[in-house]
């Protein structure tokens, strides 16, 4: 097995990496987390052994990233600016669905990285409990009453 | 912006930073030619890969990452003057190219063949002949049209300028019909 090209590691998983920085850190601060995510990803990646699990190697990184930024947000203490009214048309978390980030956002940290994880990245629980702590169980249970948070909270459809 | 775009974004961004923090050890980029997309590739220390289309950019990208770092990304920065000169190259107006070369996958009794095909002046051709006595070693005929057939660097090492004593064009990397453009190039400007 050989390491391919880091670009082709941004175009396989960049799409996924920028949904789990949005749903974990909320889209203004998604980017930089993204950016973050990948520069430090490419500084280690010489040293990844060949075969492993890229994804779930990026999305460890991403949560580090997704940490610091969390609490440097908490340092700065930004007043918060009304949240738009607009339902969403799809379903999916988009750009401008910001009912939906809102609700993701109010969800406890637990439960936001266990929807974020499992529903966005597609991580088994076993991998979120190394991510987060606990057990797969408690990731389980985070995910389940994450998403059952979001159906009381969120209008629009959920995929 | 929609994602797709969101994301072009955020990855020419991130070849800028990693280039910021001495983190990109190979830049590629591609550039439209008569004789088709050219992938040009660079180390910090210069260009280090030109490769036809006909090489299969993939498979050359891969090789670049198996032999010099996986540090691979696009970043078009790196490669502006290379693009330049190139385009004005293909326009008639550049008879030589003034880069930072990198000879790092090329070594030995290539590599010398490649330094000695600089002396091969715009416009003009040589026989590998002539090149193997140029290069030390008048019999080594056979080394030199492997040397110009795996250089790294075509277009600009000139080995489309390197034919058969008998004046048959020979083979090229990027094919026959891609020398003899290049040699109609050269020789009509």
């Amino acid at each position: 097995m050989r390491l391919e090209p880091f670009e082709a590691v941004v175009r396989r998983h960049g799409a996924t990496v920028l949904r789990v920085c949005r749903a974990v850190v909320g889209p203004d601060a998604a980017d930089d987390a993204w950016s973050e995510t990948f520069l430090a990803a490419l500084r280690a990646y010489p040293e990844l052994p060949p075969g492993s699990n890229v994804e779930a190697w990026l999305v460890r990184i991403a949560q580090r990233k997704a940490v610091d930024q969390l609490r440097a947000a908490a340092r700065r203490a930004v007043p918060v600016a009304d949240l738009p009214e607009t339902p969403s048309r799809t379903g999916l978390p988009g750009e401008d669905d910001g009912e939906l980030w809102a609700a993701l956002a109010a969800l406890p940290d637990k439960q936001r990285a266990a929807v974020a994880y499992h529903h966005l990245a597609g991580l088994p629980y076993a991998e979120i409990a190394a991510l987060v702590g606990g057990t797969p169980e408690a990731a389980r249970r985070a995910a389940a009453d994450g998403v059952a948070a979001l159906r009381r909270r969120y209008r629009g459809e959920l995929s | 912006m929609t994602p797709a775009h969101a994301l072009d974004a955020l990855t020419a961004r991130l070849a800028v930073a990693a280039d910021d923090a001495g983190l990109l050890d190979v830049a590629f980029t591609t550039v439209d030619t008569p004789v088709g997309p050219l992938l040009l590739a660079a180390t910090p220390e210069g260009l280090v890969r030109v490769a036809y289309a006909t090489e299969d950019h993939d498979a050359v990208l891969q090789s670049l990452a198996d032999r010099i770092s996986p540090r691979v990304l696009r970043a078009p920065a790196r490669l502006d003057a290379a693009v330049r000169q190139l385009e004005e190259y293909f326009a008639g107006r550049r008879t030589a190219f003034d880069l930072p070369l990198d000879f790092r996958l090329s070594a030995g009794f290539r590599r010398d063949v490649l330094s000695h095909l600089r002396e091969v002046a715009y416009g003009t051709t040589a026989s590998y002949a002539a090149l193997a006595a140029a290069a030390g070693s008048p019999r080594a005929v056979r080394a030199v049209g492997t040397a110009c057939a795996t250089n790294p660097l075509p277009v600009v090492v000139p080995c489309h300028r390197v034919v058969r004593s008998d004046g048959a064009l020979g083979n090229y990397v990027g094919g026959t019909a891609a020398k003899r453009a290049l040699l109609t190039l050269e020789a009509a400007a």
